[in-house]
Formats: C-alpha cells, sequence, structure tokens
C-alpha cells in the first residue's frame, strides 16, 4: 500500500498551521475594523431632516453663535434644540415665504413640534453633560467637528468610549481658552502642549483617576 | 377553600406555580415541619441562645432559613423552575444567541429629538424644576415639592417649610407618583358601561336636580372622602344652600370617629390635639401608632421624637416612650417599655392610670397582670409633670382620646392659661401657636367640616333604605361598595338609588355600581387646597394636564352648582380671591397667588392653638366598657396599601411592611402564645367570625402581638382595583361591622388549608453577629463606646490587608445611619424605588427571594418571645473600601471610584453573580428575569432619566444616589468651588422624617457625616472582615424604666450552633 500523503504534504501543512494563524489575525482584524467603522459607529453619514438645516449656512456663513440656538449648552446636560420660536424670530422677516420653510411655519402655526433626527446619539447607559465640557474648555468643534462647513449636520467622532476615554485620559491635548469655547478652525496662539498643560490647572481639570472613574459617566 | 396561588405580575413570565392539593403543603413554604413555639421559646431562653434574631424560622434554624443565611441566594432564586423543558429551553436560547450575534452588528435606532413650539420661560431641558403642592390622606394635606422632568412628575420629596412634612414624606406619597401613571386608572367617562361625553354628565346631573327641585333636594346626597379642602367645602356649602334639603356625607373607609367623639365629649367641641414633642421627656402611647399610620402629623411627630433620641449632645435628651397595644406597630417597635394588651383592656389600663395621676372622676383597676405596668408609667408621668403626653389611638373608643385629654390637661404645665376656644376661622393676623408652652395644644380639626362618619353613613344608607334618596354623587375615593361596614350592606342599599353618579380614579367596586363614572383627576393634575393638621393651607397645583381626561372634584362639585361648567383653576383662585387672606385687586392678588404657589402653603393660615378646658365630670361620664374574654379581633389600615385605595400601586403593594414584612398580602396577625394555643404556623388558614360575618384568611405570627388578640388589615381583596390590586389578599371589611369597627369579639377555627404568605423576613439573612448593638441608658452612661466593644469576632489592633491603603484625597463619600432615630416606617426603600427606577417583580418572584429593593429595612426582634425589643436598621450597599464584590468580577463590572464610590457598571456586566455571592452584606440584587416594565408608555414616563433602566441578567445596587453626587459636582465645578456639606442628599435621606440617614464627605472633619462617625456609637458591621465599608450605624440607646423587667442585650459573641464558616455558596 501506498503512502496516503505524498511527501509535499509537509510543507503543506505547515503551510496551513500558518495560513490558520494568519487568518484568525486577520479576522479579528476585519472585526475591529468594523467595529470601529462609520457603519457602526454612524460617523461621517449625512441624516435626513424634516427641514434641511444648514449649519455651514447659520453657524459659517452667517456667523451666528452657537448659544444662540443652544441655549442651555452652559447650565444643562443638554445643549437644547431650539424650539420652532428661535427658527421664527429671523424667519418671520427674512425667507418668510420660502417653501423650504414650511415645515418650520407649520410647526410654528399650528403649535406641533418639528421632529428631528438625532444625529450623536449615546447610549442610554451614558450620561454626557455639555456644561461641563463647555465651562472645563472643550470646544463645541473638539467632539462635534467643523459644524460650520456642514450642509447637513453629521457626526464627526465614533463616540465610542475610547474616543471619550483619549480625552478623559489627557485633556491637556484639546482645552483651549474659554472665550474660544464656540469658536471653529481655532488654532491655539501657542503650542497645545505649552498651552494644554497651563489650562488644565487653570480650570481645575480633576485627575486621571477621577476622570476615568465608571461612575463620573455611567450611572 | 381552595388556597389561591395566584400571583399579578408586571412581567409576562409569571411562572404560576401549579396549585397544590388542598391541605398539601405548597412549594413556597418548603417542606420543613411545623415550627415548634415551645422549643423556639425555650431556646431564647436558654444563655448564650440567639439574642437578636429575624423570625421564628431564624431561631429555629429551619433549612430554608439556612439557606437564606448561607447562601446569596436561596437555592430555588437561582434555578430556572418554570414548567419549560430542556428542548424549548436549549431552542430559545439557540435562537437567542443567534439573534444577540446579529443585534450586536446594527446601529443604534433612530432617535428622534422634540424640541418645544414655544420653550416655557424657565424650562431648561435636561434640568429638573420642582414645584410646590400638597398630597391628601385622609383629609389631612402633606406638603409636597414634586421633581418634574420636562413636565412629568417624576418624584415626590417634603416641602421643608411644610409644618406637617418638615421635608420628609410618607410612603404613600412616594408611592403616589406610581399612581398617576397607572395604565388601570379609569380614562373615560361612561354611562352603564358606553363611553359618554362630559357634557352628557352635566345633562344627567342637572335633569336628576330639576327632578328634585319641587323638595328642595331632598332626595339628594353627596358623599365625599374627608374634605379638608377650604374650597371644596365651600362649593359644597353653595350647592346645599341650593338644595336646603339634600345632605352632604363624608365618609372615611377608617374614620376618625373615636377621636372627634372623644374631644366633643372632654370639650364640649370637635378640636384635634397638636403635640409638641420635643418638649415631651415622656409620651405614653395608647394605642396610637403616631409613628407611622395615624394621621398626617406623623412626619412632624417623627422628627420631633427622634430629636430627643439623641444622646450626643446630651444624654439626659432620652425621651422615654410608653405604649400599651394590642397590635405590634412601628410605634410599639420603638418603645421604650411596652405592653401588650387586648384592645379592649386598653380603656381599663388608661383609666388605672389616670386615677393614678390625679384625674378627677377616674377610678379604675388596672387590667390583670399589667399592675405594675401601670404604676410605673403613673409614677413616671407624674414625676416628670409639664413634660408629658399621652396619646390616644384611632382605634380606641371615646372614653380613651376623653381620658388622654383629662391626663395632658391633669399633667400639663400648671402656669397654661385658659383661654376659650375660637372659632378657627382663617385669620392671618392673628401669630399662630402663641399659647404653645405645654406638649399639648389643641386646634381645630383640620376637615371643614367634622362629623362622625359611621353614623353619617348610616343615615346614609336608612334614608336610601326608606325611600328617601334619589340621586347620590361620590366623590373620591373613600370606596363605599366596598369598605362600608358589612352590617350597613351598602352595595345592596345603593341600587336602590335611582340616579348614582361616582367618580374617582379607579373603575372600582363602586363605579360598577354606578350608572355614571366619571374619571378623577389625581392631585398631580388637579388644582385644589387643603389644609393640613395645624390648619394651614396648601394650594394643590396641577403638574400635568390630566392624563387621562379625568375631573377634580371641585369640577364633579360645580355640576350640582348653578355654575355648571367651571374648571377648577377658576373654582379655587375666585375662592381665594374673596378671602381675606386674598385681594379683590387682581394685581396684587396675582403676586400673592404666586407667592402661595411658590413656598406650597399660605404662611399664617394655620389655626391658633386653643387650650379648652377638659369638662370637670368628662372622665367619669363615660362609661367604662367591659373587656371582652375570650379572642378579639382588630381592623386596621394596611401599613403599605392604606385603606385600600393603594391596591393597585406595585411600589407599595411589593413594599414589605414594616413589621411583619409581608408582601402582596394581609394576614391575620397574631401573638406567637395565640398560635400555639390553636395549633398554627404562618400561612394556616383560619376562620374568623365576628358578629355572625365570616373570613377565612391565612395566620401570620407577630411576635409582640397581644395574647388572645389578632390584627387584620383591611384594604385587600379587592375584585375592581386594576391588574395588579385585583385578588390580592383578603377582604376584611366583609368581617368589619359599624357597631365595633376597630375591635371586638371573635371566634377562630382552624380550616386545615393553607396559603402562600409571602414575606422578606429571612431575605438577605445576616444572621449572630451583633450586627444590631443596642444598651441601656444606664450602660451608655457608664460606657459610651458599647458598641465598639460588642464587636464580633476576632479583634486586631490594626487591620492589615493586601491591598494598598485607600488614599483619602478629595471629596471621600461615606454614611451614617442612626438606629436611635430610625422608626422602621419604610419611605427611605420606596423613595429608593422612585430614585432609582426599581421595577416591581410580583410576589411569585418575591417568594424567591428576586426582589429587587436596592435598600431594605432589616426588622430585629430581641429578647423574649412575647414581649421582644424591636430593632430597624437600614441596610444599603455598604460602599466598602475593601470591597468583596470588585475582586472576584471576572469583567470588572464593579469597580472603585476614586471618591470611594463602589461603582456598578451594568454596560459591562455579563451577570456571573459572582460578586454578590462575595458580598457579606447581601445588598446586590440580580435580574434574573426582564422585570422592568419596557412596554407601558406611562411608565416610561414616571422614570428618573437620570438613572440607566436595568434590563435581564444584569446586576445592581444602591449607588449612593450617584446621579445626585454627579449633579451636585458638576454644579460645583461650574461654579468653581467644592461641593458644600449637605449639598447632596440621597433620595432615601431626603425622605427619611427622622433623619436618620446622614449622607456627606467622611474626608472633611466638619461634614455632619464626619461628626456622627467619630461618635462613641458609631460602629462598623462585620468589621472583622476589613471590608471598611463606607456606611456605618450609630448603635441605639434604649429608656427602659428601670422598675419595669426589659430585654438586656449582652455584648459579646453569638454564634448559632452551626458554624458560619461553612461553603455554602452557589459556586
Amino acid at each position: 500500500m501506498s503512502q496516503v500523503f505524498p511527501k509535499k504534504a509537509n510543507a503543506w501543512s505547515k503551510a496551513s498551521l500558518l495560513a490558520i494563524v494568519f487568518v484568525l489575525l486577520s479576522l479579528g482584524w476585519v472585526i475591529l475594523t468594523i467595529q470601529r467603522s462609520d457603519f457602526v459607529t454612524s460617523a461621517n453619514q449625512f441624516v435626513e431632516q424634516p427641514v434641511q438645516f444648514s449649519h455651514q449656512h447659520h453657524a459659517g456663513g452667517i456667523g451666528i453663535d452657537c448659544r444662540y440656538c443652544h441655549t442651555s449648552v452652559e447650565v444643562s446636560p443638554s445643549a437644547g434644540i431650539p424650539p420652532t420660536k428661535t427658527c421664527i424670530n429671523c424667519h418671520s422677516q427674512i425667507w418668510s415665504t420660502s417653501s423650504y420653510l414650511e415645515p418650520v411655519r407649520a410647526s410654528f402655526r399650528d403649535d406641533k413640534p418639528l421632529n428631528w433626527v438625532r444625529v450623536h446619539d449615546l447610549p442610554d447607559f451614558v450620561y454626557f453633560n455639555h456644561s461641563i465640557h463647555v465651562t472645563k474648555g472643550v470646544g463645541c468643534e473638539t467632539c462635534h467637528g467643523r459644524v460650520d462647513r456642514m450642509p447637513l449636520m453629521m457626526q464627526t467622532s465614533s463616540l465610542q468610549m475610547e474616543w471619550c476615554l483619549d480625552c478623559h485620559r489627557d485633556p491637556s491635548r484639546y482645552v483651549r481658552p474659554l472665550d474660544q469655547i464656540t469658536t471653529m478652525g481655532y488654532q491655539p496662539a501657542v503650542a497645545q502642549s505649552e498651552i494644554g498643560p497651563r489650562l488644565v490647572k487653570e480650570y481645575k481639570i480633576a485627575g486621571v483617576e477621577h476622570m476615568t472613574s465608571c461612575s463620573v459617566c455611567h450611572r | 377553600m381552595t388556597p389561591k396561588n395566584t400571583a399579578t405580575d408586571y412581567t409576562d413570565n409569571t411562572d404560576q406555580i401549579p396549585s397544590p392539593e388542598p391541605g398539601a403543603r405548597s412549594p413556597l413554604r418548603g417542606m420543613s415541619p411545623p415550627i415548634d413555639i415551645k422549643a423556639v421559646r425555650a431556646r431564647l431562653a436558654q444563655p448564650g441562645g440567639p439574642q437578636v434574631w429575624s423570625s421564628l424560622e431564624a431561631v429555629a434554624e429551619t433549612p430554608e432559613f439556612k439557606d437564606y443565611l448561607h447562601r446569596e441566594f436561596p437555592s430555588n432564586a437561582s434555578e430556572w423552575l418554570d414548567p419549560v423543558g430542556r428542548r424549548s429551553f436549549l431552542k430559545l436560547m439557540s435562537a437567542s444567541m443567534a439573534l444577540a450575534g446579529v443585534t450586536a452588528c446594527t446601529v443604534q435606532p433612530t432617535e428622534l429629538i422634540v424640541p418645544y413650539v414655544r420653550q416655557p420661560e424657565e424650562e431648561i431641558p435636561g434640568k429638573p424644576l420642582f414645584f410646590a403642592t400638597a398630597m391628601t390622606l385622609g383629609g389631612v394635606a402633606t406638603g409636597v415639592l414634586v421633581e418634574s422632568h420636562e413636565g412629568r412628575p417624576t418624584k415626590i420629596e417634603g416641602n421643608p417649610d411644610h409644618p406637617a412634612s418638615q421635608g420628609a414624606t410618607d410612603l404613600y406619597a412616594q408611592g403616589s407618583v406610581l399612581t398617576l401613571y397607572d395604565p388601570d386608572r379609569s380614562q373615560t367617562i361612561t354611562q352603564l358601561g358606553e363611553i359618554r361625553p362630559w357634557n352628557a354628565v352635566i345633562a344627567a346631573v342637572r335633569g336628576g336636580l330639576s327632578a328634585q327641585s319641587g323638595s328642595k333636594g331632598a332626595g339628594l346626597r353627596i358623599l365625599t372622602e374627608t374634605v379638608s379642602s377650604p374650597t371644596l367645602a365651600a362649593q359644597i356649602q353653595q350647592v346645599l344652600a341650593l338644595q336646603p334639603n339634600a345632605k352632604w356625607i363624608q365618609w372615611e373607609p377608617m374614620p376618625r370617629d373615636n377621636a372627634r367623639a372623644g374631644a366633643r365629649a372632654a370639650f364640649g367641641q370637635y378640636l384635634e390635639p397638636l403635640y409638641d414633642l420635643t418638649k415631651a421627656d415622656v409620651i405614653l402611647s395608647l394605642d396610637a401608632d403616631f409613628l407611622a399610620s395615624e394621621g398626617a402629623a406623623t412626619l412632624r411627630y417623627s422628627r420631633q421624637f427622634a430629636s430627643r433620641r439623641r444622646v450626643e449632645e446630651s444624654a439626659d435628651n432620652l425621651n422615654r416612650l410608653y405604649v400599651v397595644e394590642s397590635n405590634h406597630t412601628v410605634t410599639g417597635g420603638r418603645a421604650d417599655n411596652r405592653l401588650p394588651i387586648k384592645s379592649s383592656q386598653i380603656e381599663a389600663f388608661a383609666r388605672a392610670v389616670a386615677a393614678q395621676v390625679g384625674v378627677a372622676g377616674s377610678t379604675g383597676t388596672a387590667p390583670a397582670g399589667t399592675a405594675a405596668f401601670v404604676d410605673a408609667v403613673a409614677k413616671d408621668l407624674v414625676a416628670h409633670r409639664g413634660r408629658v403626653a399621652v396619646m390616644a389611638g384611632d382605634a380606641q373608643p371615646p372614653a380613651v382620646h376623653v381620658l388622654a385629654h383629662a391626663m395632658n390637661a391633669a399633667l400639663g404645665p400648671p402656669t397654661l392659661a385658659r383661654t376659650p376656644a375660637s372659632s378657627g376661622e382663617v385669620s392671618p393676623e392673628r401669630p399662630p401657636a402663641a399659647a404653645a408652652d405645654g406638649v399639648v395644644t389643641y386646634v381645630p380639626t383640620p376637615e371643614a367640616v367634622p362629623s362622625e362618619q359611621h353614623a353619617a353613613l348610616r343615615e346614609l344608607v336608612d334614608d336610601i333604605n326608606g325611600g328617601r334618596v334619589q340621586m347620590l354623587v361620590i366623590i373620591g375615593e373613600s370606596n363605599p361598595v366596598f369598605s362600608a361596614p358589612a352590617d350597613l350592606k351598602f352595595a345592596e342599599a345603593m341600587s336602590k338609588v335611582s340616579l348614582r353618579v361616582h367618580s374617582g380614579l379607579f373603575f372600582d367596586e363602586t363605579a360598577t355600581q354606578s350608572h355614571w363614572h366619571v374619571p378623577a383627576a389625581h392631585y398631580l393634575e388637579a388644582w385644589s387646597d387643603a389644609r393640613t393638621i395645624d390648619g394651614t393651607v396648601s394650594i394643590v397645583q396641577p403638574l400635568i394636564q390630566p392624563l387621562y381626561g379625568g375631573k377634580s372634584a371641585h369640577e364633579v362639585i360645580a355640576t350640582l352648582s348653578d355654575r355648571p361648567e367651571r374648571n377648577g383653576y377658576d373654582v379655587v383662585r375666585e375662592f381665594w380671591s374673596a378671602q381675606p387672606q386674598g385681594s379683590t385687586d387682581a394685581a396684587v392678588f396675582e403676586k400673592t397667588w404666586r407667592k402661595w404657589l411658590h413656598d406650597g402653603l399660605i404662611v399664617g393660615s394655620a389655626f391658633t392653638p386653643v387650650t379648652p378646658a377638659v369638662a370637670g365630670d368628662a372622665a367619669s361620664r363615660t362609661t367604662a366598657a367591659q373587656a371582652a374574654d375570650g379572642v378579639e379581633v382588630n381592623f386596621r389600615r394596611d401599613p403599605t396599601i392604606y385603606d385600600g385605595r393603594f391596591a393597585n400601586n406595585g411600589w407599595l403593594q411589593e413594599l414589605p411592611k414594616p413589621m411583619t414584612k409581608l408582601t402582596w398580602d394581609n394576614a391575620a396577625l397574631m401573638a406567637p402564645a395565640t398560635a400555639e394555643a390553636l395549633h398554627l404556623e404562618n400561612g394556616d388558614m383560619i376562620e374568623v367570625e365576628h358578629e355572625g360575618r365570616k373570613l377565612v384568611v391565612p395566620a401570620w405570627i407577630l411576635p409582640g402581638h397581644a395574647k388572645d388578640s389578632i390584627t387584620i388589615p383591611v384594604g385587600y381583596g379587592r375584585t375592581r382595583a386594576g391588574r395588579l390590586g385585583t385578588g390580592t389578599g383578603f377582604d376584611t371589611y366583609t368581617l368589619r361591622g359599624s357597631t365595633s369597627p376597630w375591635f371586638g369579639a371573635a371566634k377562630i377555627t382552624k380550616t386545615g388549608d393553607d396559603y402562600d404568605l409571602v414575606g422578606t423576613q429571612d431575605h438577605w439573612s445576616i444572621e449572630g453577629r451583633n450586627i444590631v448593638r443596642s444598651a441601656t441608658l444606664e450602660d451608655f452612661k457608664a460606657k459610651p463606646a458599647f458598641a465598639k466593644e460588642m464587636e464580633h469576632g476576632v479583634k486586631l489592633d490594626k487591620r492589615i490587608s493586601l491591598y494598598a491603603d485607600k488614599a483619602y484625597r478629595g471629596d471621600q463619600w461615606g454614611m451614617a445611619i442612626d438606629m436611635n432615630a430610625c422608626t422602621g416606617c419604610m419611605s427611605c426603600v420606596i423613595a429608593c424605588v422612585a430614585e432609582n427606577n426599581i421595577p416591581v417583580v410580583g410576589k411569585v418572584q418575591v417568594g424567591k427571594n428576586r426582589e429587587m429593593h436596592w435598600l431594605r429595612i432589616d426588622r430585629y426582634f430581641a429578647g423574649n418571645l412575647d414581649t421582644p425589643d424591636t430593632y430597624f436598621q437600614p441596610m444599603p450597599c455598604q460602599q466598602c473600601e475593601n470591597a468583596p464584590c470588585e475582586v472576584v468580577c471576572p469583567v470588572s463590572a464593579t469597580v472603585h471610584s476614586d471618591e470611594g464610590l463602589n461603582d456598578m457598571v451594568y454596560n459591562r456586566c455579563v451577570g456571573t453573580r459572582y460578586c454578590s455571592n462575595n458580598c457579606p452584606w447581601k445588598v446586590r440584587r440580580f435580574n434574573f428575569l426582564l422585570f422592568q416594565d419596557w412596554n407601558t408608555p406611562q411608565f416610561k414616563l414616571q422614570r428618573n432619566p437620570d438613572v440607566t433602566v436595568r434590563s435581564r441578567g444584569i446586576m445592581e445596587k444602591c449607588t449612593y444616589c450617584v446621579q445626585r453626587i454627579n449633579a451636585a459636582r458638576i454644579q460645583a465645578k461650574r461654579e468653581d468651588r467644592g461641593i458644600r456639606d449637605g449639598e447632596i442628599v440621597t433620595a432615601c435621606q431626603a425622605v427619611c422624617p427622622t433623619e436618620a440617614i446622614v449622607f456627606g464627605n467622611i474626608n472633611d472633619p466638619n461634614s455632619k457625616v464626619a461628626k456622627l462617625k467619630s461618635s462613641p456609637r458609631n460602629y462598623t458591621m462585620l468589621e472583622d472582615l476589613n471590608t471598611r465599608p463606607r456606611t456605618t450605624y450609630l448603635a441605639a440607646v434604649r429608656n427602659p424604666n428601670p422598675g419595669l423587667p426589659h430585654n438586656a442585650m449582652v455584648g459579646g459573641h453569638h454564634e448559632t450552633t452551626e458554624s458560619h464558616d461553612q461553603p455554602g455558596g452557589e459556586h
């Protein structure tokens, strides 16, 4: 009886052992990549809204301050989505007959709220608080990106926990002066590595031990 | 009688236990032989026997109890006991595995943001607002602050400015927010089951009235709850002015007739005694459960009582409480000396004491065996003349109230000025409480028109039976068809009335007997007003539009008036603008009105106290009742569902009752000696015969209950309460008559059946390790640090640890719980439920030890079986520094925060339950099933948005209300300052009427909690385990009369016969 396996099967078996390792590693890499991809995080995707509101036009073009609409950002966990009344403040005067704005006028007329689609959607077990972040030198842009260049709002960060922790472990890389919170395209006057640690001290931002305690965000 | 095994549950997976054969022992009760009470008694008496015990089962060391003791969850909690086969289990599991794999890859579902169209001025999304209003129960208001998240009331807190609340609330106020959202509330106006519009109600009522126009309303009767609302009373008086022959009847299921009649006999008028217990050195309670269930002054009295139990400043501050009662109540549990005797003997007891303290005309001999107690009490009262309070309970006959008034007068301060009684009208000019130099002052009753309600109801039934009533309007939650005394046969009589209109929150038993039913608005949905115990008026303001289109009592009564279509706001506002405090000038009144709404009360509206003279012969005028021989049955309000109106409230149903720890049921409570004589054990069915009526009800042994006496709480056995309340417990009202509404002779026979009563007294047992520490005042004076010397186990000079010592930097949270203040009222437990979105699990699940309460109050008895002392120990997470739970979690789901909190991270938890297995305090709770109701939209509105709603398979536990800590920390940081002491108040602390729970920064030596922790009474539970808990306890100091026998607690180590060190965990 001849041998079942030819001699070159030895090489194949060694190669297949390597291949198994390679395939498993690749699989792991694929899973991790998918997990961090925009497909999972919903980042960098435009979201259809009932009114195609352009932050590029309002914040970038006209230069309206973020806080004109997001009024509670400095005092509340929620930055606040403006009531229809805020839109009507201007749009009763300008573009007051535009068909594009009919849903807004209808909302005001019928006392029926607009139903916006949430873009930055954290899981329900995460309790993010806007007020403390803007008080401690985290700019709008740091998390929300260049809103002034977005014709339609989209999420630019992954909003995954590693992304939060990136800053919570070392906020000095991101903090900015309080008068620059709503600035888009902020460039530090001196190097961030110099101004960052100084601001962290000035704002009395807690140490990494506190900032990475679970109950700071989860409860 | 077939035993009932039904249980109602929020979850779909109610694993119904198959009904056993009649007479067979049912599965929840285990298979052990009955407890031998004689052996229990002997074991307690022997030296070295258990000093502190949670139940008879604990003393007898039954197998079930050992199971509770040795394991975190008993054996039947963890196993899959449902009648689902292995194959279907595997099918379901593989399907869910597949689905779990698929769902993990999807993105989050789309969420909408719905902003306001026009945002209210003060509304900040994400920040709660608080509104002052008042909750009325039994006709008396408690001022509350209601937390509102974007217009949804979610949590009730006490109003610190309100005289009855003083910042605390009782458990009913906490539970009331769930009733608001109850999906079983009636939602439509109906006429004989058909949906009708509001104007049809008005037309029907007007039609009924026009038929009465000839007789001036002779056939009209209005039946309400006890009304303390000045506006509603004025409205009803207006109706009565238009229909002069009509009658208004007030009916509360357990009315305070005896107190009213007693006051009238003593003073010639209806007055309400108001005690200042801060001034009382000696308190004698004659069946008065003034700390928990009687009157709306319970919060105020609890606060005052506890202020005299603090011994840090001076040991002489300690008051002494004598309680004479039949049932074992919360107040009895706090007594320094307690005498359990039959309710009918209390009058004789009171007479004997009165005779000795010098009440004119009082003669009497003490009931057999109580002479020593009478002597001691009387001597103590006389010795503290001017600083004593004698209180009589609602259940006691008028004679006892008269005696209490006479004793208070005889023992009052000698210089007390006697002023004529005032009319009690609202008069803001007069300063309140000028005459209050004595312990007791008298004020007019809070109800607008005081009455003796049993007589009024009997007259109504007689009128109906005599054909004199054609139209009956019933408003409120008094539910007479269910709650009226059985001998009146109210339901039968009611059906003879030709037009019956009912308005209530639920389509209840009374609604089924009515032609018309109008859904009522909850107090959080309607405008009204109400008086509290001292007369202070609160405006009741709504927090939300009526969820189900309910109409307030003002709106329903308006239909009877000459202006039938009015809304409650206009009615209340118009009434007050015409009052002396109000103003006809609209601008001025608007300002005043807004201040009233803001404050939650009308400043200066309290009655002026009066000190009326007790009629000289009052004590001798009342006839002495003869104490009944044989067994006596007592009827009392239920400690959690009140008179039955909260029967459909899952929070209150599942809240263990303070003394018995029973849930979801009522039972006939009896002394061990009574049970022994009748050969009964817990859950045995007995037939109680009283005045020819019979009720079959399970027995429950309550140590400390009076012998030859049973107590059956009312309110259970509802037939139309809703999904939760219908069919739970046994209808005691069918036994209760109008001639002896509180107690009377009874015959008891054992039926031979049994019933599953589910109590939590042995759940989460940690027994025999000196966890409760107490001393008498003498011992405390001799040895202030007695608690530390009672340490269990090996004493080490310095605790060593494998782990590095915790560095105390910044804020370090801790809690101190004063067992000398805690009255075990259970308000903190339900406050925790409301604050932390804790689910209701249902009776069957509680029976499996799966209840989810983060905070429990362990009730321990100490001493002998018949007259034990009682201790209450609130048990939240101890927040250990060397937490045993943290090191065993394989996924780091429970970890330490830098502020010393033992964080629980739900999103990491995979449900191994290693942590709970390793917790010596057994404070961790596991979601064995999907207990939380994720579907009912109304419940979503109720939940606290700042706390995660947990799902199945997740471990959870007390967080020290970390959401409140975070909110305060963020606020402080934004203002660039530290967190102030007292700025963070946990939910349990906020609600506590006795301020027993104190939370704060233990790293700040000036904080209140740090000061308490430095008290000599402070002790750490299970200190020998070296886990260094952040929650510590202040040992109890009791002040028994040295002349009377009392249960002494001896320091030292106690072990049950079996070693605790044997491995008994689940893993």
